[in-house]
């Protein structure tokens, strides 16, 4: 009995709504049956509520509310509707929408919360439904947490579903039975084979009450999903025809960039535009949050403008550079600062009370997100309206703060989400769009593209937070007997909460992500965490909490096991329960011939696992030593997401991630002095190029009852596997990322 | 200004010292050359010049020494070049804005090897960062257009 059908059964209302010359269809999320949601609960101005599905005699048009930063998710939930609606989705327009609460997202909330996801007992799942149900309320509506596929798998099938069984109804309004018609490829067929196109339906049906007794075709099924197809945006961006945030051209444009406070947080004491000013093609000056900005002709002429600006800066009030940085957190493990302890099996002071205690510690740095794309967005700006066109994972929380900054209606904001050139967690910010409107604002009528340098998006990233932590361990008769991990960083919650929403009371649970939440059942098993104060600002980076995490605990049950001397593979097996994560260490033996990290001289074998994101994921790395340095060569990745719509990208996630994680872990570093990044291009920041690229071997297993993402999944366990290859290969542990600090790679 | 650009002619009025990339972005609005870095570490904005490959963030209007080729005077979506649909066969791209950089690249390549091995497009191609990691499909793309082209 699957529990997201349970949700489902309860919990899903369909309308649908007339709209200009045709009929949109919308699947709603309430706790109470009422009868029409969409139209009935509606207060004035928001009559225009959006939908999933849209049918006018032009055509037929799919939102899609989920930002594509990359991941594919715009091609997997028009293949989600199209499955149901039985058409061709390559012949709909795909349209993000526009914000709004019938879009929140109901799975992140539960998933923040202080229960492993694996853990599907009773107190558990009614926290998760809580949660749900606030997040509907606070209609908190974003891409993240590798959370859309999980959230919106079912109602977008139930959406396109309820269309179809709907546009059947008002083609059998003649007195033919509704039964006895077919659906195909945009048309409903009738019993004498006449086909009638749905967009010639649409008026028809937008005047009926809508079908709403539908059921979802099971998997079997299924005509497009679960089975390879090309995504929907792929010709596009492989002939240079996708359009992205930042080439937005609009008429009349001009173009601007920011030069903001390179410790960010600090203010500005004075500054003189006067050099600025006097450059070719510039425009203005203007003051927007963290710093200035310059208008100009183009955007080449703005980034030599904001070079030339003289300014004054004012230091934050937090530690200046790395040491002070990793001192302050080594000084915050303290009770004064203990933030949660949500895993304490047994009795660890005891068991390590005496016995040889096995103690390390580790760190991860700091990383920028370095999307390719830098961070741009567009404004317009007039008396009674505010368009931006840009690439957001937070649409809503974007409107809301053009609302808040012009005074006007959420009605008179347009918000032309565009797709991202990567993300990584940046976008889930939006310093970048309210400097957009800052700048617009002062230019009524024109609309101004501001686009960053990569110097300023480097240096004003919201990074991963720097993280450290201590575990201590013991061993015996083969076995690992206890593990003690303490885990240290800068809220990231209170960071990013804080900037786009309001703290949540509680225990900072990403803190702790990759830790506490891991299903081994070590007798003796404790994960703590410590709140440093905060420091530079920051952000969600591609699995967050678990990127720095899973390294720190998967390296130092590593290192058990080989003191303990027992198998890696053979000792999470004996210490893991839970079926679905047992799965993937298996599948992930067979596929790489697992025999030990011992393959042969000057070669070594790594093994890692993590559950994040409610996906279980086991990786093996193979590693050679060459004489320019350690190669990687293999790497085999087993995952379990349930059910797997879209196979193709399913496996480019995979392997995406898992190359983001491995390259970070190689090479990459945001290091401080003054409060200033000092890597502020890909120079200093190179992550994996092609030439160090493994070969890369992959299995969805699709057991799990759950249907979960795998945008992130597979990046956190990278890292540790990789550490320990190079222990097998070298016997030299690498207990700090990047390891290129210690050792070569070829 | 004026520039050959996919074969045709183009005007612009800019400083001869702009980089290439930013006229042909802003001042022509052929925004499938891709600012990323601005300091040939990237390879987002990769052109041809005379058929070499060339980061036109790195190259000054003024000293533009031939014509132009952009993406889209190698193929358009009605009418691909062998490189595209390999690309799109193997579905490199997952956000994509590398991808036209990769793909003039990949030409640059295969107009002067027509069967690289493995060895020969890390050489050629490591200067191109992916952010999203598509290597495996990218070298998977260069030897099935290489063999495609070949068989032409």
């Amino acid at each position: 009995m699957g529990r997201a059908r349970t949700i489902a059964r309860r919990s899903f209302l369909i309308g649908s709504a007339a709209i200009l010359g045709g009929v949109a269809f919308g699947a709603y999320f309430v706790t109470r049956p009422t009868p029409n949601p969409l139209l009935e609960g509606l207060a004035d101005g928001e009559a225009a509520l959006t939908p999933f599905v849209k049918i006018t005699p032009d055509g037929i048009t799919l939102i899609v509310p989920r930002a594509d930063v990359g991941q594919g998710i715009a091609s997997t939930q028009a293949m989600l509707i199209a499955e149901e609606l039985d058409i061709d989705p390559a012949t709909a327009t795909l349209d993000p929408g526009q914000p709004h609460k019938a879009y929140f997202n109901g799975i992140i909330a539960g998933e923040s919360m202080p229960f492993p996801a694996w853990d599907d007992g009773f107190v558990a799942r009614t926290v998760r439904d809580l949660m749900m149900n606030v997040a509907r309320l606070t209609g908190s509506q974003f891409t993240g947490g590798s959370s859309s596929t999980a959230d919106l798998h079912e109602s977008l099938r139930m959406a396109g579903a309820t269309a179809r069984e709907t546009l059947k109804a008002a083609a059998a309004r003649t007195g033919l039975a509704r039964a006895d018609l077919r659906s195909e490829d945009g048309h409903v067929i009738l019993p004498d084979g006449t086909r009638i196109a749905y967009t010639e339906l649409a008026a028809d049906a937008a005047k009926i009450e809508p079908v709403t007794d539908v059921t979802l075709r099971p998997a079997s099924e299924w005509t497009r999903l679960g089975k390879p197809y090309q995504r929907l945006d792929i010709v596009a961006k492989s002939t240079g025809t996708q359009d992205y945030g930042i080439d937005v051209a609009l008429p009349g444009m001009l173009y601007a960039t920011v030069r903001a406070n390179p410790g960010r947080g600090g203010g500005m004491a004075s500054y003189s535009p006067d050099a600025a000013l006097a450059m070719q093609g510039v425009r203005s000056v203007v003051e927007v949050n963290e710093g200035l900005a310059v208008i100009a002709d183009n955007t080449w002429f703005a980034f030599q403008a904001a070079q030339a600006l003289e300014v004054d800066w004012l230091p934050p009030d937090y530690p200046a550079s790395s040491a002070e940085m990793w001192q302050a957190l080594a000084e915050a493990r303290t009770e004064e600062f203990q933030n949660s302890r949500l895993r304490d099996d047994g009795d660890v002071e005891a068991a390590l009370n005496g016995a040889t205690v096995i103690e390390a510690d580790y760190r991860s740095p700091a990383l920028a997100h370095a999307a390719l794309e830098p961070l741009s967005a567009t404004v317009l700006v007039e008396a009674d309206r505010v368009q931006i066109w840009t690439a957001t994972q937070i649409p809503a929380v974007v409107r809301d703060a053009a609302v808040e900054m012009t005074g006007l209606d959420p009605s008179q904001v347009t918000l032309h989400a565009l797709s991202a050139g990567g993300s990584f967690g940046r976008r889930l910010d939006h310093d970048y769009v309210v400097q957009a409107i800052q700048i617009a604002a002062t230019m009524p009528g024109t609309p101004i593209k501001t686009t960053w340098s990569r110097e300023e998006d480097m240096t004003h990233d919201f990074p991963r937070p720097m993280h450290m932590a201590l575990g201590r361990g013991r061993v015996g008769n083969g076995r690992v007997l206890a593990y003690d991990l303490d885990s240290i960083s800068a809220s990231l919650i209170s960071s990013w909460f804080g900037r786009i929403f309001v703290v949540p009371p509680g225990a900072d649970t990403m803190l702790v992500w990759g830790a506490f939440d891991q299903p081994y059942a070590i007798p003796n098993y404790r994960v703590t965490g410590y709140a440093a104060p905060p420091m530079m600002p920051v952000g969600s980076w591609r699995s967050p909490g678990a990127c720095s995490n899973s390294f720190f605990h998967e390296s130092f049950l590593s290192e058990l096991i080989h003191a303990a001397g027992a198998d890696p593979l053979e000792e999470r097996l004996r210490l893991i329960a839970d079926a679905d994560s047992r799965r993937v260490l298996e599948a992930v033996a067979e596929m790489s011939n697992w025999a030990g990290a011992d393959i042969g001289p000057g070669r070594g074998r790594g093994i890692a696992f993590a559950h994040t994101h409610g996906v279980p994921v086991a990786e093996v790395i193979d590693v050679t030593l060459t004489e320019r340095g350690i190669r990687i060569d293999d790497v085999w990745i087993a995952a379990d997401c349930g059910t797997v719509f879209d196979p193709v990208n399913a496996e480019a996630q995979l392997t995406g991630a898992a190359v983001y994680g491995l390259g970070h872990a190689m090479n990459c570093e945001l290091t401080y002095e003054n409060h200033a990044v000092q890597q502020t291009n890909f120079d200093a920041f190179e992550g994996m190029r092609l030439y160090q690229t493994p070969r890369f071997h992959t299995r969805l297993l699709g057991r799990a009852e759950r249907v979960r993402g795998l945008g992130e999944p597979a990046t956190a366990p990278a890292a540790p596997a990789l550490a320990d290859a190079i222990f097998a290969a070298t016997g030299q542990r690498l207990r700090e990322m990047p390891f290129n600090k210690f050792v070569d790679f070829a | 200004m004026d520039l050959t650009i996919n074969g045709s002619s183009r005007t612009v009025d800019l400083p001869d010292d702009m980089p290439l990339l930013w006229a042909l972005r802003d001042g022509l609005n052929m925004t499938s050359v891709k600012y990323g870095c601005g300091i040939a570490q990237c390879g987002a904005c990769t052109v041809h010049i005379d058929g070499e490959a060339v980061r036109s963030c790195q190259v000054a209007l003024g000293d533009v020494w031939g014509e132009i080729t952009t993406i889209e005077g190698l193929g358009t979506p009605d009418a691909l070049h062998a490189i595209q649909a390999a690309w799109i066969e193997h579905q490199v791209a997952q956000c994509g804005y590398c991808q036209s950089g990769q793909i003039m690249q990949a030409a640059d390549l295969l107009a002067r090897n027509a069967e690289p091995t493995d060895d020969d497009i890390d050489d050629a191609m490591s200067g191109n960062l992916c952010r999203c990691g598509t290597y495996p499909r990218i070298r998977a793309a260069v030897h099935a257009a290489a063999s495609a082209m070949r068989e032409a």
